[in-house]
Formats: structure tokens, C-alpha cells, sequence
């Protein structure tokens, strides 16, 4: 028991004000921060994608099935920290077994189940079955079971059969964009809906939740697109990144107006708990809201695109700038998350006084299990681009070709 | 008619849901006329039915003394954990200073009592306020439970079901009255029960019997003979966070504005 | 098997094989892990009803104590302490009154326990009988000068509302602000020393109202209203309180 509530007490002393005795500890740390930024990392890698089969976006084709398996790693890792933050992972099943319809929360297993089985799977299966029938016919032993398996034994290949798969691959998207909305408007339903909590309660929630969704996802696909491409020997095509850039600055700049919209509407409207905001903001959330959030997250590499948008940048240094910019937008990104979901929890719901967040290093909520999850997407990555390799069968075949001894 | 109209946008929300709900829950669990079925206790000793109660709490802010036997009765009828982080029930002191500031602390939830605050000249007004969970009739914990292990019971007591619970916290985070915790041993949510083991056995809970000031009356809200009827008509009366739309069933007499 | 199956894809079919194969797992697994009873009261376990109740007594209730001590209770409900619970003091004793000789109270006689609730805190009502401990009495016990079961005040109040501030303060703002409280409540003298001994007495009578409000030659300008029609069922002060400003 001791050992338990140890961490607390020193807690006790960094209280401002006053807080309910009962919020000293505060319940959703590193972890669940962590899986708004993963889910938007998939809605943002899928709405991506998506340009390019929907609107037919030519220049993006290169990174259509890098963005889908993006989307599909960081998927599959997203649900994991929320899991290891419950009281009792073993217990989890139940939100499938006795799902309160009324909650929010209940509808997860299901947005998330319809997400990565009705949405990315299939087209995933759709868009790569082709290849899987024929790496499963001219491989042998448990490589060709392995394939079988994972095309349902399907053989067919005739023309007929594979327009047939690039027509499903498109109604998949069609259905899969406002999938995409969903679930990651539904992610910010979750805190936007709790009126006990001024700090989320706002419609806007949803809205900013998918739109820097998006602005993570397409700069996480550019920063991959950047870093495989050279690893696997192939050239960086520069109108496809310029495009990738455009519209990272497009999104990002809805995104930034619908944060601003939000700002003012709460400093406008000053409702009750406007005080307490303000001091928090102010004090405990400075760091990471105003200067690694809005500044370096957002006008900083704001202005570095609109920068290269201007005048001639040569291509290298513009590589350089993109690359740079992606990576401060994720970090900003993550900011986002971490001043909503810790944010939400540093003011008491008295409106009296602020409490603090001490991150650990060890143990299930500390740093080093969030970064092991955040490495893991870039290993299912990689294992998803071994069985299923983004440059079509082609390139498997030409492993398969390489004689072995 | 502000019932009736509850009442009927609850049922568009019921029937809207119904729709959602009929894909994935079992035809017993939508079925509202079999709520009304007695319930059978595992202990035979008990004859209460939840559906022939509806209950409640009164709290007379000026009876209150800031004493602290309440909480600190609460801790020990209930095992709550001593420490200074798990409450089911608390008192808060308010000072309201002559610049219109307001002070509020409550030490250790006040299991202790409270220690004269040093310099108290230039206060308006002070008093004590008792906390606990507000049984909400429209229980924003009892809605964002994923899987029904918080639930009103059919006497209106919000109750935790320990077994149940996965620890998501989200009725923590749900609840404007941080009236919750996480159990750091269970792992599982915890909440006032209005003392549910000894009101089904016909007693008053902990609370209530260890005030030395009566200024917590427990009682039956729709029964005209009973003291929290009464003290509902006696006193003017005010809930915490109305605009929330919470409905609570603790009824403040004499509340200030600035309590939060 | 029907015409329409071979119409679709060869991959579809497969797709939809599986999709079958999983929903239907589902279906069959689901029913079979939710728990007992669940659903019959409501959207959650019925036995956590019963887990809810399971749970033992700490503190057994005044009425426990009253079965063997009852010549403590009864010289407790003369007083000003009548309204306390032995618990209060003594701590919780629901093992005492299963196990009278292992389980024994606790007799607090220190000098910092009374305080918990009667020293001075600008918080607490006025007419609550409080003292401040580091000048009164520095070196002596509480229970040395006060019986804890039938506490005296050592001054003897002067006006009602040293005790009564609550009704005072209403009392005021009410239309009965001129009406002394010994108007309609006779109080013997002794009520200020001994409040529960001698008690002030409450208008029973329809007609003690009526002396102002029922239809007479009275001169009053109070309102009136017909005794003998208006809810004869009544004692006044069942529907209108008196002390209160809404009384009309």
C-alpha cells in the first residue's frame, strides 16, 4: 500500500489554491496522451492515402501503400497504451461483451474494430491481393502456405478479377474517409463530451482533434517517405514531396485557424472557469502549450514552408527544410495531445487551484514504456513491408531470383 | 413539465440508441418492464426492495461545525485508504475576505478537523461545507462507463461494481464533484455508496450517525412523512453546479455562490 | 446452392466466408461470457447489488449502545449532547456490541479532543458553544469541570437566539419579526440551563393563530382567514411555518 501512493505526497506541496482532496493523483498521464497522437497518426496516413485513390492525386502515388501501412502499424499499436493505463487490461473484453451504448468510451471497441477490419484490412487485401497470389505461386514451403493463408487461397488474377479489386479499393476509401472522421473525431468526442471539464468540453474538440490528425499523419508519411526511400536505393521524387509539403501546409493552417477560433471563443466568452485557465496556461502549461506547441510546432514550420513557397529554394536545402519542419510538427503534435489530456487534469474542478504531473521513468505510465510504444509502429512497419512490399510483387520477385545456395 | 420534457427527450435518446444498441446488446438488457423484478438478496436477513426507496441527503451548512467526525467515520466504515488522496466524503472550510476573495481548504479532508487560520480579521464570512458524492439523478459517471460497472440502482443510489470495473478513470474525469477515486490497491473506481450495506439494513449511514450536529439528514426524497421531505420545504435549497444539469439528490440548505 | 452466389468474385466470396465465420464466432462466444443477471436491474450485474451490501459494520448505531447502557443514553438525551451518537467519542463499536469484553471504547480525555469541536473557528455557526483552548483552563482536562453526558454552558444564555440563531435570523426577515418568541412559546426558566428537562412549549391549538388571523373583531391587520372553513383538519403550523419569511 505504501509504495503505492509513495509518489503522491510530494505532490501535496506543489498545490496551488485549492483542489478536491481526491485529485491529487491524477489518472491520465503519458500513456493516454499517447493514443490520440497514434490514432491521428493512422486517420492522417489513411486521408492521405486516400488523395491519391479518391481524388486521384497522381503526384502522391508513391506514397499511397507506404501511407496505408503506416496507418495500419500505427493502428494496430494505437489501442496498446490505453490497455496498459486500465486498472485491469485482463478485464477489457468487457466493453465488447456489455458495451453501455450511452458511453463514448464503449463505442471504441467497435469504431476501432470497423476502422481497422472493415476499412484497412480490406483495402490493404484488395489493393496487395494480386501480389499475394503471386508471390504464393512461385514460392515454396511455408513462405507459399504463409501467402495462401494470407489470400484466403484466393488464385484468381485475370484482368477481369483485378479491376474488380482496384474498384473495391476505391469504394473501400470512399467508405474509409469518413471512417477516417470518425474515428478520430470520435477520439476527441471522448474528452470534448465531458461537461464536467471545461478545459475539453467544446464542439470544437472533435474538429481540432481530426484536422491536427491529419497534419501529424501526412507529416509522418513524409518524414518516412524521406527516410525509406533513400534506404531502399531509390530516388526522393521532388514533386511528390513539394505536394506532400502543400498540403501539410494547407491542413495546417485550418487546423492552426480552428485552435485560434477556439482560443478566442474561451477568452471571449470568459465563462467561470476562464480564470484558472488562464493561470494555467500561464504557469504550468507555458512550455509546452505556448513555445514547443503554437511556436515550434506550428508557425515555426508555418513560415519555414511559406518561406520555401516564396522564393527558389534549391533542392536540397528544401529536402533539408521539409524534413525539419515534419519533425517539429510531430513534436508539436504531440504536444497538442499531451496539454489536452494532462492539461484537462492540472486545474481542479473547483476552479480553485492547479496540481501538477510528475512523469516517471520506469513503471507502466512512465517514459520508457511510451517510447517503446512509440518505437514500436517503425519495427510493424518494417515487418509489414517485408511480407507486403510497397513496390509490388516485383520487388519480392526479384529476391526470390537472387539464387540461394 | 420540465419532467415531461425530460422525459420525452429521454425517450428519443433511448429510442435513437435503442437502434444503435439492438446490433450489440442482448433483448434482456434493453428490456425496461423487467427492471421492475424485486430483487432477490444473497443475504436472506435483508427484506428491502430497491424500487419502494428513492433516497437522498440534506446538508444544513449552517449545523455544520467542521468537526471532520463525518469524513472521518466515512474512512473507517468504509476502508478507506488513510491517506491523504482518497476521500468518499470531505469538509471544505471557506473564507470569503473582505476583497471578495475566496479561501478554501480542507486539511486532510478534514478527518482531523480544521486548525484556526492565522489571520482571520478581514473575513466577510466563513462556514463549512461537507462533500460527497451527489447521487446524481442524471449521473454524468453512470453515462461514460464503457461497460456498466458504475450504475444507479432503482433507489437512486450511484454504486460502483468493483468486480466489474476495468479502471478506464473515465467516470473520474466525468465527475464535476471530484467525488471519485481510484482504489490504488484494487485498481478499480470507488465512490460514496451512502453507506449502501447499512441503508438496506434499515440504518443511517456512517456519516449521518457520527455528525454530532444533525446537520446531515439522510432520508427518503418522494415520502412526505420523512425529515428530508421536510427539510426540503423548511429551508431554501440549492444543488452544486445546477447549470451542469446533474440533478443531484444532496440538497444544500443555506449554500453560498461561492461554494464550487 | 442459389444462382446469385457464383456471380460474385472468387475474392469476395472467400471475404465473405471469413467475415461470416468471425461474426458468427462472436455471436456464439458473446452470450456466453456475460455474467449472471445482468441486464435484469438495469444496465450492469445484479449481483454487484449484493456485493455492494456485503460489507460489516464499523459503527453500530446509538441504538446498540441504548440496549445495554441505556442509563448513559438516557442522561445524554437530558442535555445539550442529546443529539450525539456514543460513537462520536467513544469511536466505532460494532466489535464492542458483538464482543463487549475484547472490543472496549475508547475514552478520549485528553485535552485535544473536546476542541475538535468546540474551539474557536470564525467558521462555525454563531451559537455553537465554542471556547478558545490556550486561555481557557491552560492545565486542566475538559472532563474535570464538564460532564461530557450533560455539558453545561457556564453562562447562562440571555436571549433565545444565543442557541436558537438559526430560527432568530429567519424569524427576522419573516413577517413575525415583532412577535416575541415567548409570544407563542412559554418557556419556563430552566430551559436555559436544562433545555431538554424543561422544553418550550409549541402551539397546538388552531385557535392561538386564530387570536390574530381568524375572522373577528380583533383589529388586527394581520391576514385573516375563516378558522372553521379553512383546512379544519390542521394545526396551523403543519402547513405554514412561522419562522419563515414566505409564511403568509
Amino acid at each position: 500500500m505504501d509504495e503505492l501512493i509513495q509518489h503522491l505526497y510530494p505532490l501535496l506541496k506543489s498545490v496551488t489554491g485549492y483542489i478536491y482532496p481526491n485529485e491529487i493523483e491524477l489518472h491520465w498521464g503519458l500513456l493516454v496522451s499517447l493514443y490520440p497522437y497514434l490514432t491521428g497518426l493512422v486517420a492522417g496516413a489513411f486521408i492521405l492515402a486516400s488523395l491519391v485513390k479518391v481524388f486521384n492525386v497522381k503526384e502522391l502515388q508513391p506514397t499511397y501503400r507506404l501511407s496505408m501501412l503506416t496507418a495500419l502499424a500505427f493502428l494496430i499499436v494505437a489501442p496498446l497504451p490505453l490497455l496498459l493505463h486500465l486498472g485491469h487490461p485482463e478485464k477489457s473484453y468487457e466493453i465488447f461483451l456489455t458495451p453501455n451504448t450511452n458511453s463514448a468510451m464503449a463505442m471504441f471497441g467497435f469504431v476501432y474494430a470497423w476502422y481497422l477490419m472493415a476499412v484497412l484490412l480490406l483495402e490493404l487485401w484488395f489493393d496487395y491481393r494480386k501480389d499475394m497470389v503471386i508471390i504464393a505461386k512461385s514460392s515454396r514451403g511455408l513462405k507459399k502456405w504463409f501467402y495462401k493463408i494470407l489470400s484466403l487461397f484466393s488464385k484468381d488474377i485475370s484482368d477481369k478479377s483485378v479491376a474488380f479489386d482496384h474498384k473495391a479499393v476505391r469504394i473501400i476509401t470512399i467508405i474509409g474517409i469518413p471512417s477516417a472522421f470518425l474515428l478520430h473525431g470520435y477520439v476527441g468526442f471522448i474528452f470534448g463530451s465531458i461537461k464536467a471539464n471545461p478545459w475539453w468540453s467544446s464542439v470544437l474538440m472533435p474538429i481540432v482533434f481530426l484536422f491536427s490528425a491529419i497534419v501529424s499523419g501526412i507529416a509522418m508519411v513524409l518524414l518516412l517517405y524521406m527516410v525509406i526511400t533513400p534506404i531502399r536505393k531509390q530516388q526522393l521524387d521532388m514533386i511528390c514531396l513539394d505536394k506532400l509539403a502543400s498540403y501539410l501546409f494547407y491542413i495546417m493552417i485550418v487546423d492552426f485557424s480552428l485552435e485560434v477560433l477556439d482560443f478566442i471563443h474561451r477568452v471571449y466568452e470568459s465563462e467561470e472557469s476562464i480564470k484558472i485557465l488562464a493561470s494555467m496556461v500561464q504557469t504550468k502549461l507555458f512550455g509546452s502549450l505556448v513555445i514547443i506547441q503554437v511556436i515550434m510546432g506550428m508557425i515555426l514550420p508555418l513560415a519555414t514552408i511559406a518561406g520555401v513557397k516564396i522564393f527558389k529554394v534549391p533542392a536540397d536545402l528544401r529536402k533539408l527544410l521539409y524534413f525539419m519542419s515534419a519533425i517539429l510538427v510531430q513534436i508539436g503534435i504531440f504536444s497538442t495531445r499531451w496539454n489536452v489530456v494532462v492539461g484537462g487534469q492540472l486545474f481542479s474542478k473547483s476552479f480553485m487551484g492547479l496540481t501538477t504531473y510528475k512523469m516517471t521513468f520506469f513503471g507502466l505510465e512512465g517514459l520508457l514504456i511510451s517510447i517503446t510504444l512509440l518505437i514500436m509502429p517503425f519495427f510493424i512497419l518494417w515487418i509489414l513491408m517485408k511480407i507486403l512490399p510497397p513496390g509490388g510483387s516485383e520487388t519480392q520477385e526479384a529476391a526470390i531470383q537472387v539464387p540461394s545456395p | 413539465m420540465r419532467n415531461l420534457i425530460n422525459a420525452k427527450r429521454r425517450d428519443v435518446l433511448k429510442s435513437l440508441m435503442g437502434l444503435v444498441a439492438g446490433l450489440f446488446v442482448p433483448k434482456s438488457i434493453m428490456a425496461e418492464k423487467d427492471q421492475q423484478k424485486r430483487f432477490d438478496w444473497a443475504d436472506d436477513s435483508i427484506h428491502y426492495d430497491p424500487h419502494d426507496h428513492k433516497w437522498g441527503m440534506g446538508i444544513d451548512i449552517d449545523n455544520c461545525i467542521g468537526c471532520g467526525r463525518c469524513s472521518a467515520a466515512c474512512k473507517i466504515e468504509n476502508d478507506v485508504p488513510r491517506e491523504p488522496f482518497f476521500f468518499r466524503t470531505w469538509v471544505e472550510r471557506y473564507h470569503i475576505l473582505e476583497n471578495g476573495e475566496t479561501i478554501i481548504d480542507s486539511p486532510n479532508g478534514a478527518i482531523d478537523g480544521f486548525n484556526k487560520k492565522p489571520d482571520e480579521e478581514d473575513v466577510l464570512r466563513s462556514f463549512f461545507v461537507p462533500k460527497l458524492c451527489n447521487h446524481c439523478d442524471n449521473p454524468p459517471c453512470v453515462q461514460v462507463c464503457p461497460v456498466g460497472a458504475t450504475y444507479e440502482s432503482a433507489d437512486g443510489v450511484v454504486l460502483v461494481d468493483s468486480e466489474y470495473c476495468i479502471g478506464c478513470s473515465y467516470c473520474i474525469q466525468a465527475c464535476p464533484y471530484g467525488a471519485r477515486f481510484l482504489h490504488p490497491v484494487t485498481r478499480t473506481a470507488e465512490k460514496c455508496t451512502f453507506c449502501y450495506h447499512r441503508i438496506v439494513r434499515g440504518n443511517d449511514p456512517a456519516c449521518v450517525e457520527a455528525c454530532p450536529t444533525q446537520a446531515r439528514i439522510f432520508g427518503e426524497l418522494e415520502q412526505k412523512a420523512s425529515p428530508l421531505h421536510r427539510f426540503k420545504r423548511m429551508n431554501r435549497i440549492g444543488v452544486l453546479k445546477p447549470a451542469l444539469n446533474t440533478e443531484p439528490k444532496v440538497f444544500y440548505a443555506h449554500l453560498d455562490m461561492e461554494v464550487k | 446452392m442459389p444462382n446469385w452466389i457464383p456471380n460474385l468474385p472468387e475474392q469476395v466470396r472467400r471475404l465473405a466466408l471469413l467475415v461470416v465465420v468471425v461474426v458468427i464466432a462472436f455471436l456464439i462466444v458473446r452470450p456466453m461470457l456475460i455474467p449472471a443477471g445482468f441486464g435484469e436491474q438495469g444496465h450492469f450485474r445484479s449481483g454487484a447489488l449484493n456485493d455492494a451490501v456485503a460489507h460489516d459494520y464499523k459503527y453500530a448505531g446509538k441504538a446498540s449502545c441504548e440496549e445495554c447502557h441505556d442509563d448513559m443514553t438516557s442522561m445524554l438525551a437530558s442535555g445539550y449532547h442529546n443529539n450525539l451518537s456514543c460513537e462520536v467519542c467513544h469511536g466505532p463499536l460494532a466489535g464492542h456490541v458483538e464482543e463487549p469484553e475484547e472490543v472496549q471504547p475508547e475514552f478520549p480525555r485528553g485535552r485535544n479532543f473536546c476542541p475538535v469541536c468546540h474551539e474557536y473557528l470564525s467558521a462555525r455557526p454563531t451559537g455553537f458553544p465554542q471556547i478558545v483552548s490556550q486561555s481557557h483552563n491552560q492545565l486542566k482536562a475538559c472532563i474535570n469541570c464538564h460532564e461530557p453526558h450533560d455539558p453545561v454552558p457556564s453562562e447562562v444564555p440571555e436571549k433565545c437566539s444565543a442557541c436558537h440563531g438559526k430560527i432568530a435570523r429567519s424569524k427576522a426577515v419573516s413577517h413575525h419579526a415583532n412577535v416575541e418568541c415567548d409570544f407563542c412559546h412559554s418557556v419556563n426558566e430552566g430551559h436555559k440551563t436544562s433545555p431538554r428537562e424543561f422544553r418550550a412549549a409549541k402551539p397546538i391549538d388552531r385557535n392561538f393563530c386564530g387570536q390574530c388571523h381568524a375572522d373577528s373583531e380583533n383589529g388586527s391587520d394581520a391576514p385573516q382567514i375563516d378558522l372553521s372553513s379553512h383546512e379544519p383538519r390542521y394545526v396551523c403550523w403543519q402547513c405554514h411555518y412561522p419562522h419563515l419569511p414566505e409564511a403568509k
